[in-house]
């Protein structure tokens, strides 16, 4: 199926519509939930299924080689910087872990536009924004005019 | 029908929101302050691109500040990787840049996982380093979206537009809504494709629910080439597919398992087969054999020939590597950040990865330019590195003025992976702010009466369906229409079967070759009948003829190089041997739009390093 809601949780509020990267789910015009349109075309990413307020959308493993009874569970907690995982086996076992996702708050990257104004004759050398400290090393590495004349 | 036109102005339009586009939008508001910068995007770019999901490391990093490697290092492992065929300017361009890159996503907030006891990154391999990676694209998602004027998501790019009487200047782009249906008319004065490389050009071995779970995301609908090849722009190494050996069904990598972890591969027996294969591969390629870690594709080979003589499944011994809680973790954490999918296979199929071992095996093929292959556009190449060939005028330019790629769009630039295809991106972006800069003149022009033709084109698959439905009771077999997936089938069918799929273990020649272009061509006439019942549906019509477009250019490009240079990647049944003496070279297509034609010709490899 890879991704289904859950008809009692699901409220409606199209989260999933808006994240879904193979624009597949969609909202029921009847139930007035979202469900996966296309089954056939979902990566099983898990974006829907992070971006749910309602924790209503789970993933079936794709119905052609994963056999019933698993469950793959997620709660991705942004502010937290953090994303914990529970598996289940078909057989019970359970596995659970967890990882950082962000060592920074959410919205603190700085603009491009916030840094000083770049002189106008850096936009003839081959330097990108920031370099060379962004590099680490004290120059642009280039090829020496003998390098490019054994061609 | 009435419908709605939006003209959305600009003087750079990016189309593709993922790593590439996110990297051209920084640069491009980092040097034109004053710009009008647009970013086009068919899904969210939140998530979108083939790093949607997440990954769970940075395949190009050098560690220049360690003197780890050195860009004229990159440059000799990725020309080895490919059989000898990499554009060396724009390998070494992307390996002087990508470390500034690696450090502001670390300043960012990508968690980087550091080696405890030398407090470096830690390397995965040599070129590898490995993150907490589940959240990395909506942390550069953030970075574009305070870069660009203006984000449009869920806008889906259809055509390119030249410019009304300069035929081979670029004018912007074309596409629609998928939520509200409106026609947009992008007019720009330079536009930076960085869409995606191609899944579903070949039938994937899942082929009914998991037909999604193709390696490459369903959503790489290989837009890159579909938008570049009917402006004539010269594209290169289209034949250059790559085939990916990995966990079988889920397609969970494997990177992490043979380079960090050390675990190994066997055949069913426990043979390390690569080992006793060597002597076969040898024969083929020659002193290409030698190259050490072995080219990619010799790597599929040894194992396709396992297969073929019966030694499968193949296995990956993750049960000898996970002696600690922390490395159980590392090989979990590795499926999580990027495959999940790998990690339910895993727990439906009552796998442990401490206790047994998991198969493997190879995929079907992929065409894109980022990854261990280099199809796509032929690029002007950097000011300070490029043979005089290999530049005219702007880094990362097509051959079409004002017409910029990165990511998966550049051809020759092997290897790039995600940080790369980043920085490749923010080097069109300079290069785009500069030819912005240097235009003179009145500003491109669109032609008035195209934009007209493309409206009615773009929609027809709507009006398609809207009359055939009515001859019909219900269901989905129609005489006059067809639907987005039943000419996506028959295109992965046929490619499969004729162009070197799978099913006949990657095998080719030229009369398979000829008879896929007839059957091409049948699937391009019916292209015209494509029948969609809305507007997702109608997403998927304009995915397909980009990735209809993007299949031909790989079955000509294909017939063009009459030798066996990948092994393991696809076979020309006919000329089975690696050719230097001839082939040597780049292979390189030029479409006419107004005839339909195709010129190949042969570009010149130099070697720079």
């Amino acid at each position: 199926m890879p991704t289904y809601t859950d008809m009692t949780r699901c409220d409606g509020c199209g989260e999933c519509v808006d994240i879904c990267p193979s624009d597949i789910m969609h909202i029921d015009p009847v139930y007035r939930r979202s469900y996966n349109i296309e089954p056939n075309f979902c990566w099983e990413c898990y974006s829907c299924v992070k971006a749910c307020p309602q924790h209503a959308i789970d993933v079936r493993g794709y119905a052609d080689f994963a056999p019933l009874g698993h469950k793959v569970r997620v709660l991705r907690e942004p502010e937290k910087g953090a994303i914990s995982w529970k598996i289940r086996y078909r057989d019970g076992r359970v596995k659970e872990f967890a990882f950082p996702i962000r060592t920074t708050p959410w919205g603190s990257i700085k603009p491009p536009s916030d840094y000083a104004v770049p002189d106008a004759a850096a936009l003839n050398s081959p330097m990108l924004a920031h370099e060379p400290e962004a590099l680490k090393i004290a120059a642009l590495p280039t090829l020496s005019p003998r390098d490019k004349e054994k061609v | 029908m009435a419908r709605r036109t939006k003209f959305v102005d600009s003087d750079i339009l990016i189309i593709g929101g993922g790593f590439g586009g996110c990297g051209a939008a920084y640069e491009s508001r980092y040097w034109g302050r004053g710009l009008k910068i647009v970013l086009v995007e068919k899904a969210n770019i939140e998530r979108s691109g083939a790093v949607a999901q997440g990954l769970s490391a940075i395949n190009c990093y050098m560690g220049m500040q360690w003197g780890e490697n050195q860009p004229d290092d990159f440059v000799r492992y990725t020309r080895g990787d490919l059989m000898g065929l990499v554009r060396e300017d724009l390998v070494f361009d992307v390996a002087r840049h990508v470390d500034s890159t690696v450090h502001k996503f670390e300043e960012w907030g990508l968690p980087i996982i550091k080696n405890p006891q030398t407090g470096r990154y830690l390397r995965e391999g040599k070129w590898q380093i490995m993150i907490h990676g589940e959240s990395y694209k909506p942390i550069i998602a953030e970075a574009a979206r305070k870069s660009a004027t203006e984000v449009y998501n869920r806008v889906m790019v259809t055509h390119l537009l030249l410019d009304r009487v300069r035929p081979n200047q670029v004018a912007g782009a074309v596409g629609f809504s998928v939520r509200d249906g409106s026609y947009y008319v992008f007019r720009a004065k330079a536009v930076i494709v960085a869409a995606g490389g191609g899944s579903h050009l070949y039938r994937p071995r899942s082929v009914g629910e998991g037909m999604g779970r193709t390696w490459y995301a369903p959503w790489s609908t290989a837009s890159a080439y579909g938008l570049l090849i009917p402006t004539g722009a010269l594209m290169t190494q289209m034949e250059n597919r790559i085939v990916l050996a990995r966990f079988k069904d889920g397609y969970g990598p494997v990177g992490a398992w043979f380079l960090l972890l050390k675990s190994h591969a066997t055949n069913a027996y426990g043979e390390k087969y690569e080992e006793s294969r060597f002597e076969e591969i040898k024969a083929r390629v020659g002193k290409y054999a030698d190259i050490k870690p072995m080219p990619t594709c010799l790597r599929n080979h040894a194992m396709l020939e396992e297969m073929k003589a019966g030694n499968g499944p193949i296995y990956m011994h993750t049960q000898h590597v996970l002696d600690t809680k922390e490395k159980e973790e590392v090989g979990w954490e590795d499926f999580l950040d990027m495959t999940v999918s790998q990690a339910v296979v895993w727990a439906a199929q009552n796998i442990d990865p401490k206790e047994q071992p998991s198969e493997l095996i190879t995929s079907e093929p992929y065409v894109m330019g980022s990854h261990a292959t280099c199809s796509g556009a032929w690029a002007s190449g950097p000011e300070d590195l490029a043979p005089a060939d290999y530049q005219w005028g702007y880094n990362r330019m097509t051959t079409v003025a004002g017409l910029f790629g990165a990511g998966d769009t550049i051809g020759g630039s092997a290897h790039k992976f995600s940080a790369g295809s980043f920085t490749e991106g923010r080097l069109a972006g300079k290069a785009a702010v500069k030819y912005v800069l240097d235009l003179k003149g009145a500003p491109p022009q669109v032609d008035e009466a195209q934009v007209a033709a493309l409206k009615e084109m773009i929609f027809r698959p709507l009006e398609n369906y809207r009359v055939g439905r009515n001859e019909i009771v219900a269901g989905t077999v129609s005489p006059s229409y067809l639907t987005p997936l039943q000419g996506l089938q028959r295109l992965e069918k046929l490619m499969d079967e004729y162009v070197g799929g799978y099913s006949t273990f990657y095998v080719t020649s030229e009369p398979l070759l000829n008879r896929a272009m007839e059957l091409l061509g049948m699937l391009k006439e019916d292209m015209e009948y494509l029948g969609a019942e809305d507007l997702h549906q109608l997403q998927r019509a304009w995915e397909l003829h980009h990735r209809v477009l993007t299949a031909e250019a790989v079955t000509r490009h294909t017939l063009f190089r009459r030798e066996t240079r990948w092994p393991g990647y696809y076979y020309r049944a006919d000329h089975p041997q690696l050719d230097d003496a001839e082939w040597h070279v780049f292979t390189a297509s030029q479409y006419d739009a107004q005839t339909g034609e195709w010129r190949m010709s042969k570009l010149p490899v130099h070697h720079i390093v």
